[in-house]
């Protein structure tokens, strides 16, 4: 092929993506930066100043959801490593043949479904007439209905189940490369279990670990569903305020704000935990 | 309302209104973008005038603050009729200009109840023009079941602990001004002065606050309600009328009250955006709707009452029997109808509700 052929290829092969990024990510990220600095003097005229993000400082509730969506993010994205690192070891290591695909399978199905509906699913289980209460009440563990629904538990338990494919993923890849002989060796020096997990095992699967980390943390904090159907009142999180804002408030220009505000939160987080684990962005995406 | 749905929810919000606005295609001639609650346009009364007319209308579900936000997106375009409650029609205009004024020459006044025209007209108009057209409404009450209904009379009611977690009402304003009337105030007439109102705001977010460990959980659309009264789990709930009386015909015990400091009357328009691009089809769309036959299909759909003359004759039995249980002629009396909401409250009001979701 000519080159100029193949630059022509090259360029239309990128158009779409490039115009998507552009048009749906870059600018409007520009213009909810560009509103959020907006100020309403009266209803036709506007000004630019801080006022914003004035009031995200000096309104508790907001800088409080704000913190408690991060802190229950992170330890969302926590809780989801702890439980996704044995089964990806499982299916990477132990399963043979046909199972580890049958098992790959398995986590997979789920993610056919929508989050809607995979919310839903937990709410049937989880209500107060849902089929745990209704077990708990058959084998006499509990006299009356248990409500386990509308609580920051059931929250979590919903962000870890809509997060764990996307842990699983990532760790089963890196694991499954890591050659045998090397935690047997570990072994043969003298190792125990804890001490081959943590000086060969994790640094081996330390990429994985952070990538799917960053993908489970993102879609933690940015979730919007779950918190709201399942933990109902006391769910305050920090995506429902900025939806409340825009939507029913039509107070576009604190929505914008604390937008951007969550973004800066995600992208600091993200970065500070690439380097606490001495990890850098091209290395665990690429 | 069965209608008032999961919209605002399953919307992802602004992304699809600026996507809507970049990609909606531009009507024919021959069509009619109606924007409206579920129930407005049951799927007969369009097909029966599309057989009438030949157009062909396309129907968006939608709900107050949605539909709002849509139109303020795109200046007022993308559709060619909404139906926006009254009292939300006025602040909208004056700060966004999304609405064009109607021409009332080209409406049907005949087919429209007299008193609800006139209060609608005089909710709705600015600078000397009117924005809107009554078309349905009703009221926001209690749904109790018989077994707490003698201690729950009242919104403040709901507090009380012979129905502890076993309650759900809105977090929206509709409570806020519920909760105002039920502790003494009346929020109406505060209406004008802000400071007065915000002492009012006041005392119902500390009584809010005091309440949320009574409540269950804050519904957010009609069916999630529905089920959560359907299996018991909710035996009282501040809420829309028409859902009542769907579950007083599925069980006789749970029924629509207005409490006794009065239900809080709505009635939804007819207004045009400002960039409509076929007006012609709107207002046949409402004087089609608007004769009683028809208008009596919408209420059986929706549950709701509309504001067409001798419709009631027309609407199904077992409604009408359940909305004149509902209220006796002091309860109607006692309506009390939303007057427009000048700019600014909605952000006062936003700023308790905020501060009522965040506390714990």
């Amino acid at each position: 092929m000519r080159p100029s052929a193949g630059k022509l290829s090259l360029c239309l092969l990128m158009a779409p993506f490039v115009l998507w990024i552009v048009l749906l990510v870059v600018l409007p990220h520009l213009q909810m930066l560009r509103v959020s600095f907006h100020v309403r003097e009266t209803w036709d005229t506007v000004a630019f100043g801080l006022e914003q993000y004035g009031n995200f400082f000096s309104e508790s509730y907001y800088w409080r959801t704000f913190v408690r969506t991060g802190v229950m993010s992170l330890f969302t994205t926590f809780l989801t490593l702890v439980i996704a690192f044995p089964i990806a070891w499982y299916i990477a290591r132990l399963a043979r043949g046909r199972s580890k695909g049958v098992l790959f399978l398995a986590c997979l199905i789920p993610f056919w479904a929508s989050e809607l509906v995979r919310t839903y699913g937990w709410m049937i289980l989880l209500r107060e007439s849902g089929l745990f209460s209704a077990i708990l009440q058959a084998v006499g563990l509990a006299d009356g209905p248990v409500e386990m629904l509308y609580n920051d538990a059931a929250v979590i338990v919903g962000l870890v189940y809509n997060g764990l494919l996307f842990m699983v993923v990532p760790l089963v890849t890196t694991l499954d490369g890591m050659d045998e002989h090397i935690v047997e060796a570990g072994y043969d020096l003298g190792g125990n279990h804890w001490t081959v997990l943590r000086e060969i095992i994790l640094p081996w699967a330390m990429p994985g670990v952070v990538s799917g980390c960053i993908v489970v943390f993102m879609l933690t904090l940015g979730s919007y569903l779950t918190p709201i159907l399942m933990g109902g009142k006391d769910s305050a999180w920090f995506t429902e305020q900025i939806f409340t804002q825009f939507i029913t408030r039509f107070n576009w220009e604190q929505g914008a704000a604390l937008g951007v505000l969550l973004l800066v939160l995600s992208s600091v987080i993200v970065w500070a935990g690439l380097r606490v684990t001495g990890q850098n962005l091209r290395k665990v995406m690429g | 309302m069965e209608g008032k749905h999961w919209t605002s929810l399953t919307r992802t919000g602004i992304a699809t209104a600026l996507v809507t606005a970049l990609f909606s295609t531009h009507a024919s001639a021959e069509e009619l973008r109606l924007i409206t609650w579920g129930g407005y346009a049951p799927d007969d009364v369009v097909a029966q005038f599309e057989e009438e007319t030949g157009i062909d209308v396309q129907v968006t579900l939608s709900n107050n603050e949605d539909m709002i936000s849509k139109l303020r997106a795109t200046g007022g375009a993308g559709f060619d009729l909404a139906q926006p409650s009254q009292d939300r029609i006025i602040g909208v205009q004056r700060q966004f200009n999304v609405y064009q004024p109607i021409d009332v020459s080209r409406i049907d006044a005949a087919q429209i109840q007299p008193s609800m025209l006139k209060a609608t007209q005089e909710s709705t108009s600015l600078n000397g023009q009117q924005y809107g057209v009554p078309a349905v409404w009703g009221t926001s009450g209690l749904i109790v079941n018989d077994a707490v209904a003698d201690q729950v009379t009242d919104y403040t009611d709901l507090c009380s602990d012979a129905v502890a977690g076993k309650v759900s009402y809105r977090l929206k304003r509709p409570t806020l001004i519920g909760f105002a009337f039920a502790l003494g105030e009346d929020p109406f007439a505060a209406y004008n002065d802000p400071d007065q109102y915000e002492s009012i705001m006041a005392k119902v977010e500390d009584k809010l606050i005091d309440c949320k460990p009574n409540v269950k959980t804050y519904w957010t659309g009609g069916d999630q309600l529905l089920s959560l009264i359907r299996t018991g789990e909710v035996t009282a709930a501040m809420a829309w009328d028409a859902g009542g009386w769907k579950l007083h015909a599925e069980d006789p015990s749970i029924r629509f009250v207005a409490p006794e400091s009065g239900a809080l009357g709505w009635i939804d328009t007819f207004a045009l955006p400002r960039r409509s691009e076929n007006v012609d089809a709107a207002y046949k769309w409402i004087n089609f709707v608007m004769q009683p036959e028809i208008a009596a299909k919408i209420t059986n759909q929706s549950g709701n009452f509309t504001a067409s003359k001798g419709a009631d004759e027309f609407v199904k039995a077992d409604l009408r029997d359940a909305y004149r249980q509902s209220f006796d002629e002091d309860a109607l009396n006692n309506i009390k109808w939303y007057p427009p909401v000048p700019p600014g409250l909605e952000s006062m009001e936003g700023q308790v509700l905020d501060r009522v979701q965040a506390a714990n």
